[in-house]
């Protein structure tokens, strides 16, 4: 791994303004052009796959940066789902509609299920004031728990991916086992209103996809701006020579807490907009399957680029979706081969292939300009330093070990 | 539990025992080749699970073979099976690694990754050669039936067989890891790989045979497996996620640790699962596995390792 990034190298010596570019594009992308150019149907699938990216980018701080992996971010995009989820639920459950039930009042998956009154667990759900803070603090609470347990002891790599699987299929299995108090296999559905706002009609599906928007668009802002301080070279120490950071005199622990517990707040926040754009949660984005599939998101996008998450998020969502409709065999094929190939191929992923091929370009550009006056070329970021090297140097390593 | 006597008491302590031994069995054929892929070599290998599926359905090709063209062949193919699963399983393996893993090996991380798309692409394969319906193995007649030396206790003897097998293959790796040349070379590139090489081992040789021999164990697993289950395209990854704690818990390195705790985590489970539902069994299971692991990290044993 090299310490200095793509988007900090093309960077260098550029004013600070441009590291904005990437950004102010994905903007336009999303807030202009793909709502100018899609239905309304199709712009609600958009909307659905950039709540994953929230995911992505959290995993882009944790993973690409901070060398965590965790595989178990569906858990924290299923906690804040939920929440939204049950607060919904509870709304649409109200005794007026409800009263054909057995119990009024309760929702209707609990009634089919012989509950008769509401979990206590349930009941602070009635508050949107405390759904909000449950949406940020149980999921931030949990991962805060878990880093610090995992990283003040110096777990890392490997076995925290292991046991954040451990937790992905534990909270999986129980959400689909107790089906009187979660829904179970199907989840939460039939959502219909958010503080008396009717979230089915097209109005709300528009509000909703510009609020997802901006989130996103913040969220990476926010991302862009912690890795541009002291903390984000610190992050990126760490991943690279923990020992060193360590020797240095920082609490490695408390930054791998704390870019933990922020990735899985960015999740949460992505799963409470699914759960108001697409109208249900179900435990099938909580299980070890979509927490992996989330990865995948991030280092198709680029593992090291806030920006490629959100594209890499969009690329192989729809890629997904026509493919598993159009040739439903080949789909799997196509995305092991996907994961088999930016892993061995294109470490850097899209992001990657984009400084590479920006490279490039400027390098023609620097040899155009050198034939007429060799000192005055630009410098160019050399893509031999770029990750893309790593591979290469890995093989000889492992072939002299 | 009233209108029980107590002998009939006993009997389901013995079966549900019994049960939990069975399980077992499962957990450690599973866990024995990744505790050679991971704990030795410390490689996730995330399609394990599909090099257990291979085995499976290998056994599953030389049943209807065996049926079809040599009837006389029927009572011995799963000796066979056991066999050519491993083999199957080996070769593939053998080929992975060299394909895949050895470019990964400086990237823990990455061979995750790489492997999960793998195993993608090895339940497709399944998917669409065998067809998405679970088929199984037609069992020859001696695992047939059950051991009965009371009334109400039954020990069905394709559960004795796997337990029998479990024993076998757990210790001939034990002989091979610790009292063998190979065994040696392996522990030694683990231990210190610069050494290792120093001495003229050829380590990339030594890897490369390690990770097979996961696989082609995972094989036999798989081969086991067809007697007390149906095979499908998902099969082996339903247990990839179990195995995996299981090696973790017992403590990545040690072998002894690996059979420790798949054998406390399969009596847990089932025990557990005598008194409440599965599925509340199997997240208590997980809770406590976690639990422990996270105020003790390096699982039940620990072999020291220099770094």
């Amino acid at each position: 791994m090299n310490i200095i990034t793509p988007s900090t190298a093309s960077a260098a010596g550029a004013p600070a303004w441009r590291a904005w570019i990437p950004l102010a594009a994905l903007a336009l992308f999303i807030l202009a052009v793909l709502p100018l150019c899609l239905d309304l149907f199709r712009l609600n699938l958009v909307g659905k796959y950039l709540t994953y990216a929230f995911v992505a980018i959290g995993l882009v701080l944790c993973w690409g940066y901070g060398g965590i992996l965790s595989l178990g971010q569906g858990v924290f995009f299923g906690l804040g789902g939920y929440a939204m989820a049950m607060f919904l639920k509870l709304e649409a459950s109200d005794p007026e509609s409800t009263k054909i039930q057995s119990t009024p009042g309760i929702p209707d998956f609990m009634d089919w299920n012989q509950i008769t009154a509401l979990p206590a667990l349930w009941e602070p759900f009635h508050s949107l004031a405390f759904t909000l803070l449950a949406i940020v603090l149980v999921p931030g609470l949990m991962a805060f728990v878990i880093g610090v347990a995992m990283f003040k002891r110096r777990v890392g790599g490997v076995y925290f991916a292991i046991m954040t699987q451990a937790f992905a299929a534990m909270l999986s299995i129980l959400i689909i086992g107790q089906q009187g108090y979660t829904g179970g296999v199907n989840g939460i559905t039939d959502l219909k209103t958010l503080n008396g706002w009717d979230i089915r009609t097209d109005h709300a599906k528009y509000v909703l996809y510009f609020l997802n928007a901006g989130l996103l668009l913040a969220s990476v802002a926010l991302g862009q701006v912690l890795l541009k301080t002291k903390f984000g070279k610190l992050l990126l120490a760490l991943r690279d020579k923990e020992e060193r950071v360590r020797f240095s005199g920082y609490d490695v622990a408390a930054f791998k807490v704390f870019i933990f517990t922020l990735a899985a707040v960015l999740s949460a926040v992505g799963g409470a907009m699914f759960t108001l754009q697409v109208g249900f949660m179900s435990p099938s984005f909580v299980g070890i399957v979509p927490s992996i599939e989330m990865v995948i998101f991030t280092a198709v996008g680029g593992r090291l680029s806030l920006v490629g998450a959100v594209y890499g998020s969009l690329a192989v969502n729809f890629g997904k979706s026509y493919f598993s409709e159009s040739f439903p065999q080949l789909w799997l094929f196509l995305m092991g081969g996907l994961f088999i190939a930016v892993v061995m191929l294109f470490p850097n992923g899209l992001a990657g292939l984009a400084d590479s091929v920006r490279g490039a370009w400027q390098k023609w550009q620097a040899r155009k300009a050198g034939q007429m006056t060799a000192r005055g070329a630009p410098r160019t970021p050399a893509p031999p330093e770029d990750e893309p090297a790593a591979p290469t140097a890995l093989r000889v390593k492992g072939g002299a070990a | 539990m009233d209108g029980m006597s107590f002998s009939e008491f006993g009997s389901v302590l013995i079966m549900q025992g019994f049960n939990g031994l069975s399980y077992f069995s499962v957990l450690l054929l599973m866990a024995l080749g990744l505790a050679i892929i991971f704990g030795q070599m410390g490689v996730i290998n995330m399609a394990h699970g599909e090099f257990l599926t291979i085995g499976a359905y290998t056994t599953y090709l030389l049943s209807v073979l065996s049926s079809t063209y040599a009837p006389w062949f029927e009572s011995y193919y799963f000796i066979a099976a056991i066999i050519v699963g491993f083999g199957v399983a080996f070769v593939i393996g053998y080929l992975v690694e060299w394909l895949m893993i050895r470019h990964l090996y400086k990237r823990p991380l990455d061979s995750l990754l790489a492997t999960w798309g793998l195993s993608l692409i090895m339940q497709q394969t399944f998917r669409s050669t065998f067809g998405p319906k679970e088929v199984s193995a037609t069992l020859p007649a001696w695992l047939m039936g059950s051991y009965s030396p009371k009334e109400g206790l039954d020990i069905p003897l394709n559960g004795l067989f796997v337990m029998a097998l479990t024993l076998a293959l757990t210790s001939a790796v034990a002989a091979i890891m610790f009292y063998s040349r190979w065994g040696l070379r392996v522990r030694a590139t683990t231990q210190n790989r610069a050494m290792a090489g120093a001495v003229g081992i050829d380590t990339a040789k030594i890897d490369r045979l390690t990770f097979a021999l996961g696989c082609g164990i995972a094989g036999v697993a798989g081969a086991a497996f067809t007697t007390i289950g149906s095979t499908g395209p998902t099969s082996g990854s339903l247990y990839i996620v179990d195995t995996f704690l299981v090696v973790v818990f017992g403590g990545a390195q040690s072998l002894l640790g690996t059979i420790a705790s798949a054998f406390s985590i399969a009596q847990t489970n089932s025990t557990l699962e005598f008194f409440m539902t599965g599925s509340i069994a199997k997240v208590i299971t997980l809770a406590t596995i976690i639990g422990i692991l996270l105020l003790r990290p390096e699982g039940l044993f620990r072999l020291r390792v220099r770094k």
